[in-house]
């Protein structure tokens, strides 16, 4: 087996005396849920590829707030963001990726009001913009060719409006990039969002996850490519459902460059 | 015979203007029931975005059939009423189409003025065939049943009656005209140009003068009268948006869609918790404070939303864009952000009643939460946005979602069960999973 990866923390960095370029933060689903630690993982070995000097808070992550925030509890979601402003601003952090769109919105628009004030990036304009410095490289490797459609999370897409990001990195490994009938700003949510990840759906004739899931194989792709953990576990669980898990992966676009260049 | 016409038409306008200007003050009293916030900033990117979209229609026609349709009406309603000012001016002074000394001009805008009355009343039918006919997923939702369905299609009459009446009013004019009868016609020859009403006139062929005069008082009168009955109707109609768009859109929100305001009232409570230099004396009497004027968190009422919120309520054209991208609504869930809009403005009204009744809000005993949207409809939300993308004029339906929701968490606890647990393990170890904050970085070690 691959050897462990070599992750620096900021607590590591700090006794060095020395600042990283950029903090990766990791968030819940990327720390603990097991699909999602793949992507984290992924993602890692991009960084280490393209040469990129991060660190972690690792064990002075906490959560966001942004379910909470969305589920209404506002309180435990700004005692979320305090803490974490705290130990952000601590170590001076300027510069901050992440592979969560919850996360990159909650930081982004979110934190400023309350005093914490960092240049926020989702992991696939971080990527995009290696690729620019020709840090990074990318090309068609092994999924060249293959028919492939985005799913937009709907805090990078809507939410910010982030839509070509993604998409210019698959162009980047020369897929063939198909839309389904609802994307970009009209793209349908995963069903996973505002607290929905964590409760039962109300009573209604179908989980939105599959009614997403059904808009993908409409379009019969070979890969379904995903920007966000909860997203990918949605359409995972969508694609299981129908049956289809040996022909339709589910794949976030950092794992399809790191597959596709064998990392 | 003429004074007496005129000093009718005088009180008719009056009266019109009167009660119009009594709702639009209502309507003002009762927006005023949320609380104050501050969208004065950014002002010149207001204007720009009030003018792409509340004028210029830019989301209207991303629904290329619906959004032409209504750009022709919209534009046709517009330009025709140009024409309700020589109207008024006519029946003040009992003069017959005053501003026909514009000559050329004046027949190309009448000319105009028929071949919009025309499409308008076009677009119209294939809206009322698209309400009440096509199976249009967004105009079947049970929200619409009974007053609003009726609402849309009233609208849709009137607009019909008025432009034939319009139709009908140039024709048997131009008629009178070419008899040459004593005030329709004019040295200089028939004034006005009449592209469509030219084809009604074989139905008034053969008939007497008197009695085309009398048709064409008559559908003078009603036309005006129409359009005074359809001022005042908008109060009480999903057609106040013609009016609202504009500041509705200004007033919307800039900042990015993802964002959702930070409650200052909780900031501060938190800074006050976290802060190391509290005096630890001063906590308690800090909470007495809190316990004497208790601040209320989120939205159990309407009084609870800000202005903006009620704004957005009052424009709701009913029109269910928002409904038809809602991945909820989509999937069979009882959310209806539509919904949400209208039960929003629904108890906003009946509040103005009570006040219209008594002076005075007097508790009813009812309010916006449960006795109009269910907690269910709020626990659907997947704050995905689509609706507040979907909207043509810049309505915020998740706003008061989360307003409401967050009144159900802070002020009743009352969270759906998994959803409290989760919470609780933010609390606890900071993920919403009982996962230990100490093994946040195992993964790195994992394979
Ligand atoms: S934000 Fe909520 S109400 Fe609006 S479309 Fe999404 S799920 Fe529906
Ligand atoms: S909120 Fe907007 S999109 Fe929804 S029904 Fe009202 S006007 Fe239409």
């Amino acid at each position: 087996m691959a050897e462990a990866l070599k992750v620096p923390t900021m607590a590591e960095y700090m006794a060095e005396g020395k600042k990283p370029e950029v903090l990766f933060w990791v968030g819940c689903a990327g720390s603990f849920d097991d699909r999602a630690k793949k992507i984290t993982k992924a993602f890692v070995k991009l960084l280490h590829n393209a040469g990129v000097d991060f660190a972690v808070l690792g064990t002075e992550e906490s959560c966001t707030g942004d379910p909470a925030k969305r589920a209404g509890n506002e309180f435990l979601f700004q005692m979320q963001a305090a803490t974490n402003i705290e130990v952000l601003n601590g170590y001076e952090i300027k510069k901050i990726v992440t592979a969560c769109p919850h996360c990159f919105n909650t930081i982004k628009n979110e934190y400023p009001a309350l005093g914490g004030n960092y240049e926020v990036v989702h992991h696939t304009q971080f990527l995009k913009s290696l690729l620019e410095e020709g840090r990074l490289k990318v090309e068609g490797g092994k999924f060249k060719g293959k028919r492939i459609t985005f799913h937009d999370p709907c805090y990078l897409g809507r939410g910010n409006g982030e839509y070509e990001a993604p998409r210019d990195l698959l162009r980047k490994l020369e897929v063939e990039l198909i839309e389904m009938k609802k994307c970009k700003s009209e793209g349908l949510c995963c069903g996973a969002g505002g607290g929905q990840m964590f409760k039962e759906p109300e009573p209604g004739n179908k989980d939105v996850n599959i009614e997403r899931t059904e808009q993908a194989l409409e379009v019969k792709p070979e890969v379904i490519a995903a920007g966000c953990p909860f997203c990918n576990t949605m359409m995972t669980d969508g694609v299981k459902s129908k049956n289809q898990e040996d022909d339709i992966a589910v794949m976030d676009v950092a794992e399809l460059i790191a597959s596709a260049e064998d990392l | 015979m003429q004074i007496i016409s005129q000093i009718l038409f005088l009180l008719a306008l009056v009266a019109g203007i009167w009660f119009f200007t009594r709702n639009v003050k209502r309507l003002i009293r009762n927006i005023k029931l949320g609380k104050e916030i501050d969208r004065t900033d950014r002002s010149g990117e207001r204007w720009v975005k009030m003018s792409r979209i509340a004028l210029g229609q830019s989301k209207m026609v991303k629904r290329p059939i619906a959004g032409i349709l209504h750009v022709i009406v919209y534009v046709g309603f517009i330009i025709i009423n140009i024409e309700v000012l020589e109207i008024i001016i006519d029946g003040l002074f009992g003069t017959h189409r005053i501003l026909s000394f514009m000559g050329g001009f004046y027949n190309f805008l009448i000319g105009s003025f028929e071949i919009l009355a025309l499409l308008v009343f076009i677009g119209v039918i294939i809206f009322w065939t698209r309400r009440n006919i096509s199976n249009i997923y967004r105009f079947l939702s049970r929200e619409l049943k009974g007053w609003p369905k009726n609402d849309a299609n009233y609208i849709l009459y009137f607009e019909m009656v008025l432009m034939l009446l319009f139709l009908v009013m140039n024709a048997t004019d131009y008629q009178l005209q070419l008899n040459g009868v004593a005030h329709y016609s004019q040295e200089a020859g028939v004034v006005g140009a009449f592209p469509v009403s030219q084809f009604l006139l074989p139905i008034f062929d053969g008939m007497a003068n008197a009695t085309l005069i009398i048709i064409e008082r008559a559908a003078w009168w009603l036309h005006i009268l129409g359009i005074l009955i359809f001022l005042n109707y908008l109060y009480y109609s999903k057609h106040l948006h013609i009016l609202l768009a504009f500041p509705n859109v200004y007033y919307s929100k800039l900042q990015p869609k993802g964002e959702m305001d930070n409650l200052e009232a909780v900031t501060n409570e938190v800074k006050l918790m976290m802060d190391p230099d509290a005096d630890p004396f001063a906590a308690p009497a800090e909470d007495e404070g809190d316990a004497a004027e208790p601040e209320k968190f989120g939205a159990s009422d309407v009084m609870d939303l800000n202005r903006v919120q009620l704004l957005n309520a009052y424009t709701c054209t009913e029109c269910g864009r928002c409904t038809s991208e809602c991945p909820a609504n989509l999937t069979g869930k009882k959310l209806s952000p539509r919904k949400i809009m209208m039960d929003t403005r629904d108890r906003v009204e009946e509040i103005g009643e009570i006040i219209n009744k008594n002076g005075k809000f007097e508790d009813d005993g009812k309010q916006l939460l449960d006795d109009y949207i269910l907690r269910e409809e709020l626990w659907a939300c997947t704050t995905c946005n689509a609706c507040v993308e979907a909207c043509p004029i810049g309505i915020d339906p998740l706003s008061i979602i989360l307003d409401m929701r967050r009144y159900l968490v802070m002020e009743e606890s009352a969270a759906p069960n998994e959803l409290g647990i989760s919470m609780t393990n933010i609390e606890n170890n900071g993920a919403p999973w009982p996962y230990n904050q100490q093994d946040r970085l195992n993964w790195a070690n994992e394979n």
